[in-house]
């Protein structure tokens, strides 16, 4: 019988091969609420080629393989459902490329979003990416193959619309090139003039293919960054208060919060804009357009700017902001999870009525928390509750507020964002079937056996 | 187990693993293991796994609570509100596994060691002071300071050099002060860090019991663990003394331009030791030193002062070498960090950092490209340089 830890400590070296119980224990879970299952190895491997022979290796005896960044997804993603393989991707973190004039990077598959942050603040000051608040250890690739978001999404989508380009080790062991990287050394689009298959790999969640670079767009950065917050007590009017900041094309993100503590922040919702601006002629211009679209609302007493306190602008300006993890432990519980489908900005109002009445209804600390995403054409809205680790039945009560708000939304025309297992479930069988049979012959193409990922996007 | 009610609280959102800046990867066991399990989330999860009886303690187990090198880093990039006690979290794990009696060898090797020599080396007390032989240096007699060397210090040949160096210099700066020679013993910093509370308490009243029989009332220590021990830890046992590390005492003395200092041209960059920097916030005494010194140039690393990748010798590593060995171990990587810069030499302020970044670049086979002094050896170059 072969002895896979051996076969696997062959590949990547003794050192970065486990299956010992203290590695099974923790990259059994994440951070969230999905229960656990133990892989059998856990590998941390330091090349594309390491990851091709691993793969090769999981197809002769048909060995599951879990591809894991950061394992932030909260929502189970890389719990390895059936054992195998878990490949931490975290060694493979360089930096291999930045086209400054084309203003792309690339990075290896295991890079953070922090140290591609703290790469360009070092060395090339005029460019940034679009950072999300996830922490800063999730890696770039996992945060696009869920359809991440970040600081630039209102202005170019969700962070995988800035993918221009990938290389993936497919489950067969072979690797490729997607994009315009295919067939030049400039990884400048990820498809066109091409077909765009990078639709076969983002949002699969590694049951396709595991990303080993990835290319992403850089955006110019400003010299000054500056952030206003818009109040209103009005949930029905933040529709089309969001809609008028959208069409002036002057804010960098639109964030919206809504909590019950502290309680000056109760029953309001907070419009979160954030300006830059290479001069303070540039800033003031668009603070100023900013607050001309909202001038109506403010003259009909439905909602103003508030003054954003200076102790409070280093928290809001954060890349990423710290402060979101911080919310795992309001209830010095270490506990955070949040159901964020993408949902069209006119049912924020609902929604947001519903975190309310969820929290009221399990007795849970919440927040609605929302990103808008491109010019209003959707927007990422969070039903986000904190827990106690240590009290099961708070945990439980969660689950439930959990999966109430995600169908909820669902059954208001939004669609599930880094779905669990559950939700994917459900998805799959709200969606139309003609597409989920094209699911299913994707995923069956490239990976007929059913190695990568497995539980995950499976269409029965 | 102590903190037994925050264990739960972690998140595991990684921000502990990184510089505040993430520059890079700043836990030095996760730096070297790679594994989540060795980084302080890692270590928080499964020690709430092992009180909850999920896991066994296993050889596995113990490296990894006895690879973290205690360098704070974790403390001072968590941003929870529990962040000031995590090292505490780990250091309360280890001290069940020491009474459990289930621990690494190296680790039992330490404390036997100390139990009975009163120092690592199972060397005599009376080697104690030998380093002072040939210097100004005198035996303590109710001077202003006692300066207190330490067993590393006192017993490794390389601290030694060092020892001198920041007697000699104490001595050229006209600071009165005494060392206790063969009547020092260990001060249990280390032995503290690695869970033997008990041992710690015993060594501390005991050196707390001689420094009150012999009226010292201010402290300066040549090791940052020890200036720790002294100012943290000893009030918590009646120790309550004035503690200085060597260079607190130094840098205005070198600022007022007391000691005339000669132009030494070199450059050099400073790895803050974490139980003088993150520990015990400071970091400048020793980069005011090297600044005073005419012609030297000081490059900084990017990961210094709280954002300093700890040299991997910290929690007791020094000694039980747990987390060394590699080419990923974390003096290795410290030293390509430094070379990276141009520098010519480390200083250090530090003797078990002085010693783990001498060994590193040996392996790195950079001996002709970098050396390794701490900031007194450098002063007494610049005071040695022909006018």
């Amino acid at each position: 019988m072969i002895d896979i830890a051996s076969q696997l400590a062959h590949i990547v070296g003794e050192r970065f091969v486990s299956n010992n119980p203290e590695e099974a224990f923790f990259y059994a879970r994440d951070p969230g609420l999905m229960p656990a299952h133990k892989p059998d190895y856990v590998v941390v491997p330091k090349t594309a080629s390491e990851i091709q022979e691993i793969l090769r290796l999981a197809s002769r005896e048909r060995i599951p393989v879990v591809p894991m960044g950061a394992g932030m997804s909260l929502t189970g993603l890389v719990i390895p459902l059936r054992g195998g393989i878990v490949i931490d991707m975290k060694r493979m973190n360089r930096i291999l490329e930045v086209n400054e004039k084309a203003r792309y990077v690339i990075v290896e598959g295991g890079t953070s979003h922090g140290a591609l942050k703290a790469y360009l603040d070092k060395h090339c000051p005029r460019l940034r990416h679009s950072i999300p608040d996830s922490p800063a250890t999730a890696t770039v690739a996992a945060n696009v193959m869920i359809h991440g978001q970040g600081r630039l999404t209102q202005q170019y989508g969700f962070n995988s619309d800035m993918v221009s380009g990938l290389e993936v080790v497919l489950p067969s062991g072979e690797i490729c090139t997607i994009g315009s990287c295919a067939l030049s050394p400039y990884w400048f689009s990820k498809g066109a003039p091409l077909p765009d298959l990078t639709g076969l790999f983002l949002g699969w969640f590694g049951a396709t293919g595991i990303i080993t670079k990835v290319a992403l767009k850089l955006y110019p950065r400003k010299k000054m960054r500056d952030v206003e917050i818009f109040v209103t007590d009005r949930d029905d009017l933040v529709p089309d208060m969001v809609y008028e900041l959208t069409h002036t094309e002057m804010v960098e993100d639109i964030n919206i919060f809504a909590q019950p503590m502290p309680m000056i922040f109760k029953d309001n919702h907070h419009i979160t804009l954030f300006i830059t601006g290479d001069t303070d002629e540039e800033l003031e211009f668009k603070r100023k357009m900013v607050w001309n679209c909202l001038d109506g609302f403010i003259k009909s007493k439905d909602g103003g700017f508030m003054s954003v306190p200076p102790v409070m602008k280093p928290t809001l300006l954060d890349m990423p902001q710290r402060s979101v993890s911080r919310f795992a432990d309001v209830k010095k519980g270490g506990g955070f999870e949040y159901s964020g489908p993408i949902i069209p900005v006119e049912t924020y109002p609902a929604c947001t009525r519903k975190v309310m009445e969820l929290g009221s209804k399990y007795d849970l600390a919440y927040s609605a928390m929302a990103r808008v995403i491109g010019r209003n054409h959707a927007m990422m809205f969070g039903f986000a509750f904190t827990f106690n680790r240590a009290d099961p039945q708070m945990m439980e009560r969660t689950r439930k507020a959990l999966e109430e708000g995600g169908e909820f939304a669902l059954a208001a025309g939004g669609v599930f964002w880094k779905p669990t297992i559950d939700e994917q479930r459900l998805a799959l069988e709200k969606m139309d079937a003609t597409t989920r049979d094209l699911m299913k012959m994707i995923k069956e193409n490239l990976d007929p056996l059913g190695i990568m990922n497995p539980g995950n996007w499976e269409v029965v | 187990m102590k903190y037994e009610d925050i264990v739960h609280r972690c998140f595991r959102c990684g921000y502990c693993k990184f510089t505040g800046d993430y520059i890079d990867f700043n836990c030095p066991s996760y730096r070297k293991f790679f594994f989540e399990s060795y980084s302080p989330g890692g270590r928080m999860w499964l020690i709430r796994a092992w009180l909850n009886d999920e896991i066994k303690n296993s050889d596995r187990f113990q490296e990894i609570l006895f690879s973290c090198a205690t360098c704070a880093n974790c403390m001072e990039h968590c941003v929870f509100t529990f962040s000031d006690d995590l090292v505490n979290v780990f250091l309360a794990a280890r001290e069940e596994m020491v009474n459990q009696g289930i621990i690494p060898p190296a680790v039992r090797d330490y404390l036997k060691n100390i139990n009975i020599s009163g120092n690592p080396y199972k060397e005599p007390a009376d080697e104690r002071g030998k380093w002072a032989e040939g210097t100004s240096v005198e035996t303590y007699d109710g001077q202003d300071y006692l300066l207190y060397i330490g067993c590393v210090g006192s017993y490794d040949e390389r601290a030694k050099k060092i020892a001198r160096a920041v007697g000699d210099l104490l001595a050229h700066a006209g600071i009165s002060f005494g060392i206790l020679g063969d009547r020092e013993t260990c001060d249990g910093n280390e032995v503290r860090a690695l869970g033997e509370m008990g041992l710690f308490q015993f060594l501390a009243e005991q050196n707390i019991s001689l420094f009150k029989d012999l009226g010292i009332q201010r402290i300066i220590t040549m090791d940052p663990h020890a200036f720790n021990a002294f100012k943290k830890d000893y009030p918590g046992l009646g120790g309550t003394f004035e503690a200085y590390h060597y260079t607190q005492i130094l840098a205005p003395v070198v600022a007022s331009s007391k000691i005339p200092l000669k132009d030494y041209r070199a450059k050099v960059t400073f790895h803050d030791p974490c139980y003088l920097g993150r520990h015990n916030g400071e970091y400048e005494a020793p980069r005011k030193i090297l600044h005073a010194i005419p012609g030297l140039e000081v490059i900084e690393m990017d990961q210094s002062k709280e954002n300093a990748f700890c040299c991997g010798g910290g929690g007791g590593n020094f000694f039980t070498d747990i987390l060394g060995g590699g080419d990923e171990s974390p003096n290795r990587i410290r030293v390509r960090q430094a070379h990276s810069t141009g520098a010519n030499i480390v200083a250090v302020a530090c003797p078990q950092c002085a010693k783990m970044l001498d060994d590193a670049i040996k392996l790195e086979e950079l001996d002709d490209k970098l050396e390794v002094l701490d900031v007194a050896e450098i002063v007494m170059r610049a005071l040695d340089q022909p006018t």
